[in-house]
């Protein structure tokens, strides 16, 4: 994979000429705004699906959830590679399913994103609190930091925030490729102790009710990889960009969960690692070496880093996009005629980050994210089915055509049924509380907000008519 | 060295945060609203997609 150069400062473009997003992206920035946003997962969260069923648990939920997420990769890539525009998946939902849809589709985006960016700051501020064991030293200021300089960045340019992510995220993947070899993952015994510490007494200690429990937190392993979509109107060949870019991205993040859990399920018991907030530190901090205990704290870092910023440039583009429909008033649908960035959109979500940041428990903010999440991921499997319902192969180009219909889709449906009966076991009253919000503003939008709404000009796909129109 | 890096952190963040503010500022009183707000989804795909297979 190569990344492009940073061109020279776009010049303001002069009065009276079209402003728009730059399309100067490439497959390496769709593989690092996706693996950026999900690789957090593997330094924290992932590890609670041990707390919910045990290690054995947090293993069946890598895998199932890893099918969940690979169903979810291969629809993306086909609809995406065919509507490519800013919004990602609210672009879909407008083109093939209708504007309500759209409309609750981009606040779960917004909403998943930003409360990750929140997750992904208070990460980052905790984990420097603990590494200085200072007394008095607070979390605040370097939550503050990692949203305004993120958003900074993000203000300033896409190519710019894409090549600072893809080089975060490769720095912090190889951390854990290090961390794996370093403790001769060949050789049972010296290090790894896994058939000591998952044994056929405690592999499942709450049967498989337990793994059912562990799928809100499996989750966690890939949550966001379908955030490539976001960059659909500024990589250069969306046909091929972003489906190379999100497989790929599919394939690393399966590697890497692999990976992480063989190291620490062999190296803490699962009482232990269901608990900790840190469970590639903590492994580190096991092998005895101080190297290998900084580099992760550092990756840790850089991890959450890279998911807040990819998670700003996605919130941001969902918010720009409902502007430009005037789902949301049209002055979200600004763009920044130098840097060529949703700027307005940046910076009204930068406040709402913050106060989220400072008052928000972790928990909270990662439920809602997780909820939102798979709120979408329960409409694209309703999404595919319908788009080839509609514009049937052999219609319409496609940049990429998933294997297997409609059997992704059904896989999706069902793993997402499971994954909100998960979730309304640890967190029913949030589940309701979420669902009754989206009800609520979807009858406000559509009693209220779509009579400003550009009814003809937000159908923008030069397609032929739907089947059966 | 952690507190003065939290007192920095805190300046870093006042510092951008005023910049952005300014720069907002500064384009939404030079460029009217009609160019700001000019941007088409689907612009590309209307010249270079035809559909026909």
């Amino acid at each position: 994979m190569t990344i492009a150069l940073e061109p020279a400062v776009q010049e303001p473009a002069a009065q009276g000429d079209r402003v728009s997003l730059l399309r100067v992206l490439g497959p390496a920035h769709v593989w690092a705004l996706g693996v950026g946003i999900v690789l957090v997962g593997e330094f924290t969260g992932w590890n609670f699906a041990a707390d919910k069923g045990g290690a054995l648990a947090a293993l069946i939920v890598c895998w199932v959830v890893g099918l969940l997420y690979t169903s979810v990769a291969m629809i993306d890539s086909e609809v995406t590679s065919t509507v490519a525009a800013a919004g990602g998946q609210y672009a879909q939902a407008k083109h093939i399913v209708g504007p309500l849809m759209a409309f609750n589709v981009a606040l779960f985006l917004v909403f998943a994103y930003t409360m990750l960016e929140v997750s992904d700051a208070i990460l980052l501020g905790d984990t420097i609190v603990a590494k200085a064991g200072v007394e008095g030293l607070n979390h605040n200021a370097f939550i503050a930091a990692t949203i305004v300089v993120l958003a900074w960045l993000n203000y300033r340019g896409v190519l710019m925030t894409l090549n600072v992510n893809f080089v975060i995220t490769a720095l912090a993947y190889v951390s854990i490729v290090i961390l794996f070899f370093s403790v001769s993952p060949w050789t049972q015994g010296a290090v790894l102790k896994l058939n000591e510490l998952v044994t056929p007494g405690n592999a499942l200690p709450y049967g498989w009710i337990g793994v059912i429990a562990a799928f809100q937190f499996g989750i966690w392993y890939y949550l966001g990889i379908e955030g490539t979509t976001q960059a659909a109107e500024e990589v250069r060949s969306p046909a091929r960009s972003l489906p190379y870019g999100t497989m790929a991205g599919m394939i690393t993040l399966l590697i890497a969960a692999a990976m992480t859990w063989y190291v620490c399920a062999s190296m803490m018991p699962w009482e232990y690692l269901g608990t900790t907030y840190y469970p590639l530190w903590d492994a580190a901090k096991l092998t005895g070496s101080p190297l290998l205990e900084n580099l992760l704290f550092i990756a840790t870092l850089l991890a959450a880093l890279a998911s807040a910023n990819g998670c700003i440039n996605d919130a941001a583009r969902a918010w720009f996009s409902l502007g430009r429909d005037r789902y949301l008033p049209s002055w979200f649908a600004a763009v920044h005629p130098r840097y060529r960035t949703p700027y307005r959109s940046i910076l009204f979500l930068l406040p709402i980050a913050l106060a989220f940041a400072f008052i928000a428990d972790l928990n909270q903010a990662i439920t809602f994210s997780i909820l939102s999440g798979v709120l979408q991921y329960t409409f694209m499997s309703i999404n595919i089915i319908m788009f080839r319902k509609k514009w049937p192969l052999g219609s319409i180009r496609r940049g990429y055509t998933h294997p297997f219909h409609p059997l992704p889709a059904i896989v999706l449906f069902c793993l997402c049924v499971v994954t909100f009966f998960a979730i309304f076991l640890g967190f029913g009253s949030q589940l309701i509380a979420m669902v009754a919000f989206y009800f609520l503003i979807s009858l406000w939008f559509h009693f209220y907000r779509y009579k400003f709404v550009r009814r003809g000009a937000q159908f923008t796909m030069p397609w032929p008519k739907p089947q059966g129109y | 060295m952690w507190i003065a890096l939290s007192y920095a952190s805190w300046g870093i963040s006042i510092v951008l945060a005023l910049w952005m503010l300014y720069d907002w500022f500064k384009v939404d009183t030079t460029f009217s609203e009609e160019v700001l707000t000019s941007s088409r989804e689907g612009d590309l795909e209307a010249v270079s997609e035809k559909h026909r297979i």
